[in-house]
């Protein structure tokens, strides 16, 4: 079924939001209800379109949350500058329309077939694709290995915190908090490093599958130190969101 | 400006090629390199869509669209080839 998934002509589509769940003050999870879904892959997004009274449009490209076979749910940060995000975060409701076309991208993508172990790195709102992931790997039981390092500013934004907590075992989360820990913090602190990569990734005698998502130097920084580990650049999956977490 | 990847126009490509261009491979018609569109440089700023080559920042595709209509430029690629 993969592969065939996001063959052909992609149309607009009506998706009608079915609950909105908000993740940390600035991050909102919007579950959609939409009729026409052909199903996604693990790591996919889609395009969001909005449209004003007087014709002017805007297109955004979001990461899918849900994991394949659940109902399709984004997870949109807000820009105080931005032209779609502060309406999807603040203004949309349940029951309300959005224009949407998906699924998309055959490349960042992870299916049970590619095994691993799986080392996944986030930054931010790159938490997002890693998620479907994570939930993807935990629905069908895969025993692959999975460690996820998770790069946030604070505490308060670190997204999906409770899920992270939960998950079955055979996944392992590690944080890093760039600018405040709490009391007490025992996580690491400051920004992805190679040192940091080098304490924390699968070595690469085990052959890893990493996958990389964040901001534009975030990426490049940590593809850059896992290929300086050993990891051969085929084996590193990377997406960019920009400097501002939003794409 | 901050580059994003071809994971950022994956429905872009969609559109023009009709299908799923982002495990495309692509050499550059400057510097030879060959890779995977996902892995291209991307930069969506108006009026349209530029995308380089990661390894020389060659121009690879140009992306535009006019009263509906997209008007394409492929001239930086020798080959673009999508998977399988």
């Amino acid at each position: 079924m993969e592969g065939t998934a996001v063959r052909g002509r992609l149309t607009w589509q009506v998706a009608v939001v079915d609950q909105v769940v908000d993740e940390t003050p600035q991050v909102r999870t919007i579950h959609l209800k939409v009729p026409e879904w052909a199903g996604h892959r693990a790591g996919q997004h889609l395009d969001v379109r909005l449209t004003a009274e007087d014709g002017y449009r805007a297109e955004r490209s979001y990461s899918i949350a849900s994991a394949p076979g659940e109902p399709v749910a984004i997870t949109v940060e807000r820009l105080d500058d931005g032209e779609v995000s502060p309406y999807l975060t603040e203004e949309l409701r349940a029951g309300d329309e959005l224009e949407l076309r998906g699924p998309i991208g055959g490349y960042f993508v992870w299916d049970a077939g590619d095994g691993g172990p799986l080392m996944l790195l986030a930054g931010g709102s790159g938490i997002v694709p890693l998620r479907s992931i994570l939930r993807h790997r935990e629905r069908i039981g895969s025993r692959v290995p999975a460690r996820l390092l998770y790069s946030s500013r604070t505490l308060a934004d670190v997204i999906y915190h409770s899920e992270l907590s939960h998950y079955a075992s055979g996944t392992e989360v590690i944080y890093t908090l760039t600018r405040q820990q709490p009391p007490g913090w025992t996580g690491h602190a400051g920004r992805v490093d190679a040192k940091l990569l080098g304490d924390v990734a699968w070595p690469a005698g085990t052959a890893p599958l990493a996958y990389v998502c964040g901001p534009t130097s975030f990426v490049e920084t940590v593809a850059t130190g896992l290929v300086g580990l050993g990891y051969p650049a085929g084996r590193v999956k990377t997406e960019r969101f920009g400097a501002t977490g939003g794409r | 400006m901050e580059a994003l990847d071809g994971n950022a126009i994956g429905g872009l490509l969609l559109e023009v090629f009709g299908v799923e261009m982002t495990t495309a491979t692509g050499t550059c018609d400057h510097c030879g390199a060959t890779g995977v569109v996902a892995e291209f440089a991307v930069y969506r700023q108006a009026p349209g869509t530029v995308v380089r080559c990661p390894a020389c920042e060659y121009v690879l595709m140009v992306f535009s669209q006019l009263h509906g209509r997209y008007c394409v430029d492929l001239g930086g690629l020798r080959t673009l080839a999508a998977a399988g």
